[in-house]
This record gives C-alpha cells, sequence and structure tokens, in this order.
C-alpha cells in the first residue's frame, strides 16, 4: 500500500496514522471527580475540537477539583504553506568565527551589558549567555575574545541599566526575563525601550530580549532588535550583535 | 553510621576545624556591630507592629527615629527600655507616639541603666516565653497528630494570593505534601522593610508577612488535623530583613525557614558585612524557636557546574555548619542543602550524585539535609523532566535525605500548576515508598567509581576551606571563590544599616535565647 502523501495546505496531528488527528490533553477542572466530572471534560474537548474525545484517567486533587488526561481526535487543519515566521535572519557563527568577524569588521572592543531586569532574580538565562563558563558545551561572551561582557544578575532595575550602558558605551544590551507571572515581563520590557528613548539612544545600541517565554516576533513588537527563546547559546546572541554593528555603522 | 564511601575521618575533621575557624574570625566582627533590621527585630519582638498613615512599618518607623538621631550603637532595647520608663507606656503605645510625631526617643532624659535594663529585660521574657510556647505545641502536635516519613515532602505554593496560596496549600497537604514553602514575591528580599497585613497581589510569590504567616498557619494547622499528620509550614529568612522574618516566623510557629549565612551576598547582591550580622540574630531566633533551617548551596549549581564545582557546596555547608553552632542551632535544626544539577547526559551522572548525596549524609549524621531538585537542565520536555525528578527521587531515598524539595515537570515553564504538584507529589511517593530500604541493603564497591568521587569532593573541599582560613571569609569571596560571584566588602545592598555597637548596646534576647551562652 502507497503511503498516504502529506498535503502540506491541510496539516492536522499525526498519531500513528497520517490525518488521524491525535492529540493528547491534560487540565484540571473545579468540580469533584465523578461521572459528570469526566462528561465534563468530554464536553469540553468537543468544543476545543477533539472529536471522540475519551478520559483516560482522571484524579480527585484534594480540594474537589479533578485532573483529566484525555485523548481526541482533532478536527481542524492549518495550511503550513502560507506560514511565515520573522526570525532574526543571521548566519550563527561559532566562537572564533565571531572573533574573527570582530578583528576584520569592527576593529575594536564591542561592550556588551546583560541582566535580569525588573524583578526577575533568575539569572540562569543570562548566565549561560554571558558566564566565561557559558552553557552545555558553548563558552559565554566573557571568553570571548573581542567583546567585553558584563553581567550585572539579577533584579537589576531599567534605569541602572541604562545609566550603566551610558557609562559603559554599551554597544549591544541584553535583557533576560525568565520567571515572569501575569505577563509582568511585557510592561517591563516596554519601560527599557522608552527609558532608551527618552535618553536619546536607542539607535546607538543593539537591543535583544531573551527568555523562555520570548520569541523573535515579540520582541520585535515590543521595540527590541531582536529576541532569542530557548535553546540560544552565546555565539547565536554574539552573530546577530556584530552583524548589526556592521549593518547600522555603529562601528 | 558505617561509612560506605571509605571517607577520611580524619580530613573530616580537618575541614571542620578550619571552618570553625573561618566562623570565628568572623563572629568577632559579627559581635561588635549591629544593623538596622536586627534592630527592626528587637522591636518586633517587643511586641511593635502595624504601620503609620503612610503604610510605613512602625519597626521601621522607631529605628529611623533612633537611627536619624544617632542612637542606633545603643540598640533599640536600650532606647525603648528608657522610653518606657519616661512615658510609662508599652512598647506600641509608644511606638505609635513616634509615628505621630509626639516623642522623639532621642530626647529623652536617659533614666539609670540598670533600671532601664531590667525593664525591658521582663518584657523580653515573657515575648521568649511566648516562642517557648510555640516550640512546646509544635512538638506536641507532632506527637499526637505524627508526621511524615523522611526525605519530607515539600512543595512550593506562589500564587502571590494568600487566599489562592492556602487552597493550593490545603491540596498539597491532602495529595502527601509534609512542608509548605510559600515563595515570596520576587523582589521581597530586597525590601528594607516587611510589609503589613494580608495580601493577595504578588509576582512569582506571595509577600511574606506576618499576617499571611497567621493565616497559612491556621490553614495548614486545620488540614493537619484532617490528614493526621503535622504540616510544616516554611518561608524566608532572607533578604535584608532577614531576622525580622525570622522573628515573624517565631511569632507564629513557622517549622522552617530558608537561611544562609552567604546566599544574600553572592544572590542578592546584598553586602556581605550586614549579611554576616544579619544572619547570626537570625539563626539565634530559628534556633531558639525550634525552625530548622535551610541553607542555600544548591544555588552554586545553578550558576557554577555541578561536578566542577561540588567541593564549593561541601565547603559551604561546613561553613554554614559552624555559623548555625555559635547561634545555638543544633544539628538536628540544619537542614543544609545540595542539589541535583548534574548535566543528565553525562556517563554515570547518577552515580556522581549518589556519591555526593550520600557523601553529605556521612559528613552531617544528624541533619535534614535539604535535597534540590533538577532545574538547570529542565528543558520544556515534561515527560523526561518527569524521570529526571524520579532519578532525584531514588538518589534521595537511597542515601536517606532529610527534605526533599519536589522537583516539578514542568520546572523552567512556570509556577506550579495544581496538577503539576499532584504528579510531583505521586512521583515521590511511588519511588520512595518503592525503594525505602534500598539503601540499607546496598554496599559501595571500595575504590569504585562512587567511593572516588565521594573521596575527591572532600579532598577539594578540605584543601578550600583551608585556603580560606588563611585568607579569611571575607577575602574569599571578594575573590569569587564561591558560585563564581565575587563581591565587594564595601559594595552592594544594605552596608548604610549598618552600625558599630556602643560599648553600652544592649539586646537583652541573644543572651535569653542562646541560654545564656553568647
Amino acid at each position: 500500500m502507497a503511503i498516504q502523501q502529506v498535503d502540506l495546505t491541510k496539516i492536522k496531528p499525526y498519531g500513528d496514522t497520517l490525518n488521524d488527528g491525535m492529540v493528547q490533553v491534560s487540565f484540571t477542572l473545579p468540580v469533584p471527580l465523578g461521572e459528570e466530572a469526566k462528561e465534563a471534560a468530554k464536553r469540553l474537548a468537543l468544543k476545543m475540537g477533539l472529536a471522540d474525545p475519551s478520559v483516560v484517567y482522571a484524579e480527585d486533587l484534594g480540594v474537589g477539583y479533578t485532573m483529566f488526561v484525555l485523548y481526541g481526535k482533532c478536527q481542524h487543519t492549518v495550511d503550513f504553506t502560507t506560514i511565515e515566521v520573522p526570525k532574526v535572519d543571521v548566519e550563527a557563527m561559532d566562537k572564533e568565527g565571531v572573533e574573527e568577524f570582530i578583528a576584520e569588521n569592527i576593529g575594536r572592543s564591542v561592550v556588551i551589558l546583560g541582566a535580569c531586569t525588573g524583578t526577575d532574580a533568575h539569572t540562569v538565562g543570562i548566565d549561560a549567555i554571558m558566564n566565561m563558563k557559558g552553557f552545555h558545551g558553548h563558552y559565554g561572551l566573557e571568553r570571548y575574545k573581542g567583546i567585553e561582557a558584563y553581567n550585572l544578575g539579577s533584579q537589576v532595575s531599567n534605569e541602572d541599566f541604562v545609566a550603566k550602558a551610558i557609562k559603559l558605551k554599551a554597544d549591544a544590551m541584553l535583557v533576560s526575563q525568565v520567571v515572569t507571572q501575569k505577563d509582568v515581563h511585557v510592561p517591563n520590557l516596554t519601560q527599557l525601550v522608552e527609558l532608551l528613548e527618552a535618553e536619546g539612544i536607542r539607535d546607538k545600541v543593539i537591543l535583544v530580549c531573551g527568555g523562555p517565554r520570548i520569541n523573535h516576533e515579540l520582541a520585535k513588537e515590543l521595540g527590541y532588535d531582536a529576541g532569542f527563546g530557548s535553546g540560544s547559546y552565546a555565539e547565536d546572541v554574539a552573530s546577530f550583535v556584530v552583524n548589526e554593528i556592521v549593518k547600522r555603522r555603529l562601528i | 553510621m558505617q561509612s560506605k564511601l571509605n571517607l577520611d575521618q580524619g580530613l573530616i575533621d580537618k575541614a571542620r576545624a578550619s571552618a570553625r575557624k573561618i566562623a570565628e574570625d568572623t563572629q568577632q566582627f559579627i559581635d561588635k556591630h549591629t544593623t538596622v533590621t536586627v534592630e527592626r527585630t528587637v522591636a518586633r519582638l517587643l511586641g511593635i507592629d502595624g504601620v503609620d498613615d503612610i503604610d510605613k512599618p512602625l519597626p521601621n518607623v522607631v529605628v529611623d527615629n533612633i537611627q536619624d538621631g544617632g542612637g542606633l550603637p545603643l540598640g533599640v532595647a536600650y532606647l525603648i527600655g528608657n522610653a518606657m520608663i519616661f512615658t510609662g507606656k508599652e512598647p506600641q503605645q509608644i511606638a505609635e507616639l513616634v509615628a505621630a510625631g509626639e516623642l522623639d526617643l532621642m530626647k529623652i532624659p536617659l533614666a539609670e541603666e540598670k533600671k532601664l535594663k531590667s525593664t525591658v529585660t521582663e518584657l523580653c521574657k515573657k515575648v521568649v516565653d511566648r516562642i517557648s510556647q510555640n516550640r512546646e505545641k509544635r512538638n506536641e502536635l507532632i506527637a499526637t497528630l505524627g508526621e511524615g516519613k523522611q526525605p519530607y515532602l515539600y512543595v512550593i505554593v506562589a500564587t502571590g494570593n494568600i487566599y489562592e496560596d492556602v487552597l493550593q496549600a490545603q491540596a498539597a497537604a491532602r495529595q502527601g505534601a509534609d512542608v509548605i514553602a510559600v515563595i515570596r514575591t520576587t523582589g521581597q528580599s530586597l525590601l528594607d522593610y516587611v510589609p503589613y497585613g494580608s495580601t493577595t497581589e504578588g509576582f512569582g510569590g506571595t509577600y511574606a508577612t506576618q499576617e499571611n504567616f497567621r493565616i497559612m498557619r491556621k490553614a495548614l494547622d486545620e488540614v493537619g488535623n484532617e490528614v493526621h499528620r503535622y504540616i510544616r509550614l516554611c518561608n524566608y529568612s532572607s533578604g535584608l530583613c532577614m531576622p525580622e522574618i525570622a522573628a515573624m516566623g517565631a511569632l507564629e510557629r513557622l517549622d522552617v525557614m530558608l537561611n544562609d549565612a552567604l546566599y544574600g551576598i553572592l544572590f542578592r547582591d546584598i553586602n556581605m558585612q550586614r549579611t554576616m550580622v544579619d544572619q547570626y540574630f537570625s539563626r539565634t531566633i530559628n534556633g531558639f524557636a525550634g525552625i530548622i533551617i535551610n541553607t542555600g548551596e544548591d544555588n552554586y549549581l545553578t550558576t557554577a557546574d555541578a561536578v566542577e564545582e561540588a567541593h564549593t557546596v561541601l565547603a559551604s555547608q561546613f561553613i554554614n555548619e559552624q555559623f548555625a553552632l555559635k547561634a545555638g542551632i543544633p544539628e538536628e535544626q540544619m537542614g543544609l542543602g545540595h542539589a541535583f544539577e548534574m548535566n543528565p547526559d553525562i556517563e554515570n551522572g547518577f552515580l556522581l550524585e549518589l556519591a555526593q548525596a550520600q557523601m553529605a549524609r556521612e559528613i552531617f549524621p544528624k541533619a535534614p539535609l535539604k535535597y534540590m531538585p533538577p532545574t538547570k537542565f529542565m528543558t520544556g520536555n515534561i515527560f523526561k523532566g518527569h524521570i529526571q525528578d524520579a532519578l532525584f527521587n531514588m538518589v534521595s531515598v537511597m542515601t536517606n535525605q532529610g527534605i526533599q524539595l519536589l522537583g516539578m515537570l514542568t520546572e523552567a515553564i512556570h509556577t506550579p500548576l495544581l496538577m503539576d504538584r499532584a504528579l510531583s507529589i505521586e512521583n515521590a511517593k511511588y519511588v520512595f515508598n518503592n525503594a525505602r530500604n534500598l539503601g540499607d541493603e546496598i554496599e559501595f564497591k571500595k575504590d569504585g567509581i562512587i567511593q572516588q568521587r565521594a573521596q575527591e569532593v572532600l579532598r577539594q573541599a578540605a584543601h578550600m576551606l583551608e585556603e580560606i582560613e588563611v585568607e579569611g571569609l571575607f577575602s574569599t569571596i571578594q575573590q569569587g571563590k564561591f558560585a563564581g560571584v565575587k563581591r565587594a566588602l564595601d559594595g552592594g545592598k544594605g552596608l548604610q544599616g549598618v552600625t558599630r555597637k556602643h560599648e553600652k548596646y544592649f539586646n537583652p534576647f541573644i543572651d535569653l535565647m542562646l541560654g545564656g551562652a553568647k
């Protein structure tokens, strides 16, 4: 039997057969465990567009709320051929590549400041990008020849961050936002852009944000030059920054 | 306990002696100084609470009044004692008069020293009695209700709203949790005051306030009665108000407090002189109140590599142990911290984690070790994350850890959902029960990977402590030897709140809580 071709204009989830639409979800409903609760979960799944919903597991969570594991067949499709996602449009170089690029095209040290701003105290992201040691075998910016990296750490106010950037004549500012609640990172990121504009230096620095809930599209929307999500390393950020310095003639 | 790791007891003793020397050197500095939060703590213990008409806490009002008048080196107890004699009123009424601008503590004639000291000491004894009663009440509840087996299942709630936290905490207790930690709102550690009243707004956590402590204590006592297990309540005696939070916890019968001698310096950039003085009084209170402290060594491994820097964790545990002993904390209340933070791609990483957990167990045999879950290498792949947490639970039960901070499969995504917590409790209960006595059945191969790893980490830690002993603690931190973080002696937040004590300085709580010993 010939294998069915994927129709990219109408894709849907794959379980074990093309177009079976199989989806697994788990969620909690604020009602006590029982047949009615299971029925409620199924009806909710139908509203999500999941046909033939089947509650495979339900458990009381101790406060009269019930957790479900549920399977269903998704009825919706998306057209893959029309999707366009804005991405950081730079070929990533490795550490040596970035170092050579700086030596050849910039000819001076590039100053990069990084911070976890606002109330965020989780430096794991900014540390992974900046600290000597780096993350997962990818050295951080502190180790790059030609880059002067300053990691300001956690809970830095936007005001302090801007003041430090002016003092150190930063070429690029990296903002990390890891743990956020109720989307507090959005107004915090926006405020930094406003401060830089008020100081008249927004066009003189390359402004980058990163974190598990950040992507390039959101970053651009908020007035940043680039955004990096999970799985980005120092060389990705460095490649963007050094290219952007040349592109914007900030040498 | 028979050593499974063949550790060199002589080397352990030597490391411990180095740490003792380090703590003693630093203690000389501590004994000569006080801070604004230490004095606010005294004010709180004397019963001063509430806020003025601009929501400024009255302990701050009183301490600011004294500091502005240059009286901080004498201490709040001295000056409140004096004001009690002058006004014939209680500390709370005195604080209210200061807030109203009707009294300046620095412009009252000084009474006879002996008289003012005895007046205030009498009041202090009543407060210390109340804290003793809380301690007895805890023991009594544990005796009648019972408690979970170690490793205790420790989970966090972090909704920002204390009433929502209550719902989640009670659910967690019914699911099997033994310890509930109410995570503080991000940023509270850098506030130089403790907010007042119940709160419903916070980011990534809930404000630590005395009223919030009271609300959660009541809720956990209720659910403890229902599930027939004493449920412990944990908060954070850390940041710029470290001893104030300890006092609030002692008054409201909290059971566990995050409380580290070095954490604030390294990870919150709080001035090291400030932290050293603050940690001493906070620990004196925690020790007396029967509160288990949790130290923060696990955090080193979120910034530094868990394999290469394992010895810094052990060195810090030795130092935390000695500072805790200085403040009268018995070993049974020392929840020394460490973590399961190695890169999961390392071949035999599980063996190295097992070696280090067993090593901590053998070196600190009576301590209810606090073991922290994987966070750094949690990826968002919740399915793999759940397995990482299962391996973490396995190491814990095999090595008899004391307090297991449960890993969440959704670590690195969001603060735990109700069902995330249920799944992680189920995971821990399954592994702990299924492998309860596995550790008792196992001996490690002589000179095998596990024994050699533990011996190597101990050797490096002993060497590091020897260096710090020569160099001094402050100087070591300035060089960035812990967690790869460098801090300056005069840098960081809160230095302006540190002052040298006057020879007449008076704080009766230290003597009362340490039982006359200093």
